[in-house]
């Protein structure tokens, strides 16, 4: 039974996500009776709904504006640009509170994760809109829009438009895919020589894991089943990842035969993409994608008049939970629950969608895929290195003149991506997202590779002016926001080092505080129960070997109260309506 | 795989498993403590509050959701294991609200008791002090769930033991609480009774059988005649296969 679809397979919100969202956006927040009539449609309990509408961010349970907007928090494209605090600023024009609808239901203004605008400077989400390039100028634009309650139809159609810059284009980004070659070949030459091309082309997921995508796919071709399905991981949620966006606009096509290829080689008749909430923009383009694929004869039944080959593909939209991109939560969504990890061993390719083998693949994976099978594992494999095949795209933002999109054979050396970025007087750079590695100078003639410095496509650029405290502080707000809450060292580790980095930059640390942050991370790092966990604190550990200054130098030398005595006392003097001075601590 | 005897090596103990066990259940069976809250034998595995933590090789794994494979190497009671999990342990405690000297579990408490074992002195970590609902409403039960440590064993118990489907957990990172699975989301609204295993199972004072308070004096309470380690190597709940 497929408990993620009611009973009318053609109604438009057959999803609980889907479904869950237009209540949300038709009443600005999505009501215990909403609920529970969700509940009776999709046949669930209750509580599974309810459990959903709380994990995911794009979900409330209170009414949110009719105008809800989301700052980006990413240190690429988040409020806090330079010297201004653009969130601020809007509040201040609109009077509202983050965090709190106004209280005539015009506007609630909050922060959210990586929107994956890193290149585009500061950006927001409006109703779920992408609107870039913020200033001063365009907030108070903005805020007068609202005010006159201007629909968004008729807002400037630029404020939108997200203009992709590529800068560096190798393997991939140079490839002109004709709709249907790939496929071609491969049902010329069956099911099992395009195997053996993946294969012999030492493809490895474009995620950030990793694993061998040939072998991926044998093992779940080989799992018994009573159907297999693919799915595109098309969640990029780490911040300074945005590949997948041009990718996804520009590569649809490419990212669907590549798909299909899979579906071909395990026998899937069902494919799923699951697109990150913040990406819905990109909705209909994905849509026209597929459509023109099925009227061309390469989705649906007898593809390219094959009498046994049949797939097609549905789009799920996610509503604002990093955890998802992990792949056994991604699972777990795409079936209508809240994205926690799965325990695993059985992996998905032998478990995976509804207990059934599933490949789970990155967005690049499938184009490479694709591209490797029209020309050949020789076409790939004779480029990068020798545990990495092949060139790697990277999203590149923060501190340089040319942010942007770069393909690079692997194997590349940091420096040189820094020099054709414009990047000058770089202190650090951050490779693989908080989630990855902190790179100071001294190391920037690493290389790009699986065997030495991998990512998934996050390369964020920090010059010598930037406080690396206030990144850290910013990556440690993220993971303590995004944990699913399922484990302990994750769910409240995630939180104490969040507040112990806060503390720090307070002027509240002392020496002590140096060893607690690393027996903290040691602790969320080896005892958590997936990815997220385990990598959370790497940030942390590389600061405080490669840049041990930026935790040190605010220490205090002597003995500091870990709080404020004076701010402790706020609530007593809001419960009793005082301010004066004789409430106050007199040394503050 | 023939010449490897389906045997496991736990610290300086080897010993024997079945396919299908985890590394846990193979502890168990022979009478190897391996420290856990989250775990109840008869009920499925979670992994939530990873106190059962191993190590094999260079791979840190939990023991009650890994399978035993033959051959492998586990370190269990080291030092450094036993101080991860004490950490663990305290960060359980800051998390909630725990008022032991005057909760109604005390003595009985598993969380008071893993911390006993584990040698915890003190909190270590500030407080968190969250604010998290009371539910009253059941004539019969009260749920706090100030002292809920989220291992989701009441959820499995009612899922799979009391076939009721009474409780679920929601929210994400320190939002993550406990739900009830009933319309107005009381307990007094659910199917929930005080026979269930759900109302039993909770390791720590968040679900309370009401009107027994101090039956049992403190001084004669289970962890005061006997330690968790003792107490989790006799547990086991049957659970109902109608399918
Ligand atoms: C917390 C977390 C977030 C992840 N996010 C993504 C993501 O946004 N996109 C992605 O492709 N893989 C992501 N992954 C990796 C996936 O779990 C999985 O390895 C990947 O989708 C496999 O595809 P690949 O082999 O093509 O890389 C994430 C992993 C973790 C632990
Ligand atoms: S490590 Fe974090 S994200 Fe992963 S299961 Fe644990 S709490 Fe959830
Ligand atoms: S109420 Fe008790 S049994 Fe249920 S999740 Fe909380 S601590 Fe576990
Ligand atoms: S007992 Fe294994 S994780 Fe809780
Ligand atoms: S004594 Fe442990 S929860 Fe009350």
């Amino acid at each position: 039974m497929d408990i993620s679809r009611p009973h009318h397979p053609a109604s438009p919100h057959r999803h609980i996500l889907h479904r869950l969202h237009a209540l949300q956006q038709q009443f600005r927040h999505i009501s215990p009776h909403a609920m529970q009539q969700a509940a009776a449609e999709f046949n669930i309990p209750l509580s599974q709904v309810a459990a959903v509408v709380a994990f995911y961010s794009f979900f409330s349970t209170q009414p949110r504006g009719r105008f809800d907007i989301l700052f980006s928090n990413c240190t690429s494209c988040g409020y806090l640009s330079g010297e201004q605090d653009l969130m601020r600023m809007l509040c201040q024009l609109l009077q509202v509170t983050p965090g709190k609808t106004r209280a005539d239901g015009l506007i609630s203004i909050d922060e959210t994760s990586c929107i994956g605008m890193c290149d585009q400077g500061a950006s927001l989400l409006v109703n779920g809109l992408p609107v870039i390039g913020l200033n001063a100028e365009k907030l108070a634009q903005i805020a007068q829009r609202i005010t006159t309650e201007s629909p968004l139809a008729d807002w400037p159609a630029e404020w939108f438009a997200v203009h992709d810059r590529v800068y560096q284009r190798d393997l991939l980004l140079m490839e002109q895919h004709a709709p249907g070659s790939a496929l071609q070949t491969a049902l010329a030459q069956g099911a099992d020589r395009t195997l053996a091309v993946i294969q012999q082309s030492g493809l490895r997921g474009r995620g950030g894991a990793g694993f061998d995508t040939g072998k991926k796919w044998q093992l779940c071709r080989a799992a018994p089943g009573s159907a297999h399905y693919v799915v595109c991981n098309a969640d990029e949620g780490e911040p300074g990842t945005f590949k997948d966006r041009l990718l996804l606009r520009d590569h649809a096509d490419a990212m669907i035969e590549g798909m299909t290829l899979c579906a071909l080689v395990i026998g899937a008749k069902q494919g799923f993409v699951y697109l990150r909430g913040e990406y819905r923009y990109l909705l209909p383009h994905l849509h026209a994608a597929l459509d023109q694929r099925r009227s061309q004869g390469l989705l649906g039944q007898h593809i390219l008049g094959y009498e046994n080959f049949e797939f097609d593909i549905d789009i799920v939209v996610g509503a604002g939970a990093y955890i998802c991109g992990e792949e056994s939560a991604l699972i777990e969504s795409l079936e209508g629950k809240p994205g926690i990890p799965r325990i695993r061993p059985p992996f998905p390719v032998t478990h995976g969608y509804l207990g059934q083998p599933t490949i789970v693949n990155n967005v690049e994976t499938f184009i490479a895929a694709a591209h490797i099978a029209a020309h050949g594992s020789a076409w790939f494999n004779s480029i990068g290195t020798e545990q990495s095949r092949g060139a790697k795209i990277l999203s590149i933002s923060g501190d340089c003149e040319k942010p942007g999109i770069y393909e690079y054979p692997f194997g590349v050396r940091i420096q040189q991506i820094l020099d054709d970025c414009g990047a000058r007087d770089v202190q650090a750079v951050q490779i693989g997202g908080p989630a990855g590695k902190l790179l100071g100078a001294a190391e920037f003639n690493r290389t790009i590779s699986f065997e030495d410095v991998s990512t998934g496509g996050s390369f964020l650029v920090f010059v010598q002016q930037r406080d690396l405290l206030a990144i850290h502080r910013n990556f440690a707000h993220f993971f303590a926001h995004e944990s699913c809450g399922f484990c302990t060292p994750c769910r409240i580790g995630t939180q104490l080092l969040k507040n112990n980095l806060d503390k720090i930059a307070a002027g509240r640390g002392t020496t002590h505080d140096i060893e607690a942050l690393k027996q903290l991370s040691h602790l969320i790092q080896h005892q958590s129960h997936c990815g997220l966990g385990h990598t959370a604190a790497h940030h942390v550990l590389d600061g405080l070997q490669q840049f041990p200054q930026t935790f040190s130098a605010p220490l205090q030398p002597h003995f500091t109260a870990q709080f404020d005595l004076d701010q402790a006392l706020e609530s007593a003097r809001q419960a009793a309506h005082r301010d004066d001075a004789a409430a106050h601590l007199d040394n503050g | 795989m023939s010449d490897h005897p389906s045997t496991i090596r736990i610290d300086d103990q080897e010993i024997p498993f079945t396919a299908g066990q985890t590394i846990m259940d193979a502890a168990l069976a022979a009478g190897i403590y391996i420290p856990h809250l989250c775990h109840y034998p008869g009920l499925p595995p979670s992994g939530n509050c990873r106190l059962c933590v191993v190590e094999t090789g260079n791979r840190s794994a939990a023991a009650c959701i890994t399978p035993a494979i033959a051959g492998q190497e586990i370190r269990n009671n080291t030092p450094e294991l036993n101080e991860a999990r004490k950490a663990i342990t305290q960060m359980l405690f800051v998390e909630g609200n725990h008022i032991c000297p005057s909760c109604e579990k005390t003595g009985n408490c598993k969380l008071q008791a893993m911390a006993y074992h584990l040698g915890m002195l003190d909190d270590h970590f500030p407080q968190f002090y969250q604010r998290r609902e009371l539910d009253a409403s059941h004539p019969k039960i009260l749920l706090d769930r100030s002292r809920c440590i989220l291992c989701d064993l009441c959820v499995r118990a009612s899922r799979d033991v009391d076939q009721k489907n009474v409780f679920a957990i929601a929210g994400r990172g320190t939002d993550a609480h406990l739900i009830v699975n009933s319309p107005s989301g009381k307990l007094a609204d659910s199917t929930m009774a005080v026979t269930d295993l759900a109302a039993n199972i909770c390791p720590v004072g968040a679900i309370l059988i009401k009107e027994q308070g101090y039956q049992v004096p403190i001084g004669q309470r289970i962890y005061d005649r006997q330690t968790i380690r003792e107490t989790s190597l006799q547990e086991h709940v049957e659970p109902k296969n109608d399918d």
